[in-house]
């Protein structure tokens, strides 16, 4: 007996999509996968949730209030709970003491361009990946998620020795350049266009004459921007967090937010208060992208992972 | 299809834009030798940013490191190249430091993950109830996940400290509060893991969260018939469910602890950080790495550092498969 029944589940834009699977009995529509169990959460997972939550926001309220306060109050003991009033003095003095208006902008300039880069080069190795016949497909994706387990570590010698001889020492380019597309977005493409892209849609622009580069433009492109979106917020925010490769790179002329930060802490008297300044200069602006994208970033990560 | 145009004149054969002509024989075989050109190459064509940027700064770096490693390389004058053999692997192999580093990435590693991972199936666990504002108790949670090493390793470096420091002064009323974290081995290795932890443990929720809910129901609802209660349930459907997630996360976990260098460099800043503390007692394998060749300038046993990870990263994905061969194989 094979009875064909529609299931409504929810894709990765959240719109619902109605797929039909042959062969099941008829489910109530509003079903979900896994949602058949779902119990209403008792008081003990509210309260378990806000002490984790809790847990997670007190060291950015607590960066808050340390940079708002002089260092000796920082340091008192009871340390301070409540935010004071020195918070632009702090600001200020981390201003001039780190290059930080230099730093903020080369953050910016490293992280638009990385994140740019990336979402073109990734859509377009994506597409190839998920919807594309051509030899060696099968060890090509392979190798593009074994790269995924090579820590940087174990090339920064080198890295840093060439980025020297092309006269790219201490330079934004060479931040940039070895991060300019990355596997896991072109793998995180890929799983989306996979499902979201049908063979249908480009088998129609193929009969109408289209050639793979007007493919890309007018049906793969916009199938894709979705996951883009997501893809770009991922990227930026870890761009932006880099702190390893950047802190060897980059020198304290011309630093990135994060090195200027380092680097604040590395000073020969360095002052509690003024580094939390740093620190709160550095993590309001993704905080502020979070308040406002928390929702995607949270799908995003989610959408990614189901089939990693 | 083929439609009849006008000829247009002694420029016939130039192809109009509004209505193509029929096409000589020579033309269609050019034409359809572009086309499978085209879908031939632009494949290649698409993937081969990947490829390029990854074998100019990530393969050919990670190879031509172990040849800087037999060489004689020093920070003040990169282009000369000296051979000495095997020479900075023994002086790294016989460093003390080096065996320190080893461990403390080794137990900073353990103490991080485990409690992290553990924290994050039961908070996913949590989440996978029907609750009230679920998106905002998400994000709350993957709110560290914006936040960088080093704000993170800032503030928790004025939670830790020893006099005036904000955990100190917690424990003070319970009678305790006189640790000083950074300068004991144990207590900094776990000053850091909670860093980590206090960073990932959101993302980690989010993976585990999703896995759970690609869990068909149906699983679930054969269990509540046979009269399994819900901790039964979480432990013998959504466990094994969720057995490929939770080994996925431990591989990026570990990876992610050998990496460990923004915490242990921050903890105390200055010159104590970038040597792991005064006795090196939460140094890590990269800062033994950064130490050697961007503080003391020598790139040739940085490098040989560098193989040393490699090395150790390979055993632990070997011991990561088989950890997996054998769960797979109980769970048969």
């Amino acid at each position: 007996m094979t009875t064909t029944s529609t299931v409504t589940t929810p894709d990765r834009r959240g719109v619902s999509k109605t797929v039909v699977r042959p062969g099941e009995p008829p489910r109530r529509a509003r079903f979900r996968p896994g949602a058949g169990r779902q119990h209403h959460a008792g008081p003990f997972a509210y309260v378990a949730l806000a002490v984790v939550g809790l847990g997670s926001l007190f060291p950015l309220y607590w960066t808050l209030v340390t940079a708002s306060r002089t260092q000796d109050e920082v340091l008192d003991t009871p340390p301070p709970l409540l935010p004071g009033g020195k918070l632009f003095d702090n600001l200020e003095a981390a201003w001039e003491q780190a290059h930080l208006g230099t730093a903020i902008l080369n953050t910016f300039i490293v992280s638009c361009c990385i994140t740019a880069a990336t979402l073109f080069f990734c859509t377009l190795a994506g597409y190839a990946f998920a919807k594309m016949r051509f030899k060696g497909r099968g060890v090509l994706m392979t190798m593009v998620i074994a790269t995924l387990t090579i820590p940087p570590q174990l090339s920064v010698v080198p890295l840093f020795m060439m980025m020297s001889d092309i006269g790219w020492g201490g330079q934004l380019e060479s931040v940039i350049f070895p991060t300019l597309v990355s596997a896991f977005g072109v793998f995180f493409m890929r799983q989306y266009l996979l499902e979201a892209l049908p063979y249908e849609l480009i088998e129609a622009g193929r009969m109408d004459g289209a050639n793979n580069l007007r493919i890309v433009r007018s049906i793969v492109l916009p199938v894709a921007r979705p996951a883009m979106m997501v893809l770009g917020m991922l990227t930026f925010v870890q761009t932006w967090n880099d702190f390893f490769w950047p802190y060897l790179a980059l020198n304290q002329e011309n630093p990135t937010l994060q090195v200027a930060l380092g680097q604040l802490s590395a000073s020969y008297v360095p002052d509690q208060s003024i580094i939390m300044a740093g620190a709160l200069i550095s993590t309001v602006p993704l905080l502020v992208v979070f308040v406002i994208f928390g929702k995607q970033i949270v799908g995003g990560i989610m959408a990614g992972a189901v089939k990693g | 299809m083929a439609t009849t145009t006008p000829t247009r004149g002694a420029h016939g054969s130039r192809p109009s834009r509004r209505a193509p002509k029929p096409m000589t024989p020579a033309r269609q075989a050019w034409r359809s030798r572009l086309w499978r050109f085209d879908d031939k190459a632009s494949p290649y064509a698409y993937i081969a940013p990947f490829f390029l940027v990854f074998g100019a700064f990530g393969l050919y770096p990670l190879i031509y490191t172990g040849w800087i490693a037999l060489h004689r390389v020093e920070m003040t004058g990169l282009d000369q190249m000296e051979w000495v053999g095997w020479a900075n692997f023994s002086t790294i192999l016989q460093d003390s430091e080096f065996w320190t580093a080893v461990t403390n990435t080794f137990v900073i590693g353990v103490i991080s993950t485990v409690p992290q991972l553990m924290m994050a199936l039961g908070l996913a666990h949590l989440l996978n109830y029907k609750l009230r504002a679920s998106t905002f108790w998400r994000t709350v949670i993957l709110t560290p996940y914006a936040t960088s090493v080093a704000s993170a390793a800032l503030v928790f470096a004025l939670v830790f400290r020893a006099d005036g420091g904000l955990l100190n002064w917690v424990l003070s009323f319970f009678g305790a509060g006189e640790t000083n974290w950074v300068n004991g081995h144990w207590t900094s290795n776990i000053a850091i893991a909670v860093i980590v932890i206090w960073r990932w443990t959101g993302y980690n929720t989010l993976i585990y969260l999703a896995a759970m809910q690609a869990v068909p129901s149906d699983l679930y609802e054969a269990a509540s018939i046979d009269g399994a209660s819900r901790w039964q349930q979480f432990r013998n459907v959504t466990i094994p469910a969720l057995r490929p997630t939770i080994l996925f996360t431990i591989v990026i976990s570990t990876i992610g602890s050998m990496q460990l260098f923004g915490e242990p460099l921050l903890l105390e800043g200055g010159v104590n950080g970038a040597q792991g503390g005064t006795e090196h007692q939460y140094e890590t394998l990269s800062i033994y790495l950064y130490n050697y060749g961007w503080n003391l300038g020598h790139l040739g046993p940085a490098a040989a550092v560098a193989w040393a990870m490699l090395v150790l990263l390979l055993l632990i994905a070997a011991i990561n498969w088989l950890i997996g061969r054998y769960a797979r194989k109980t769970a048969a």
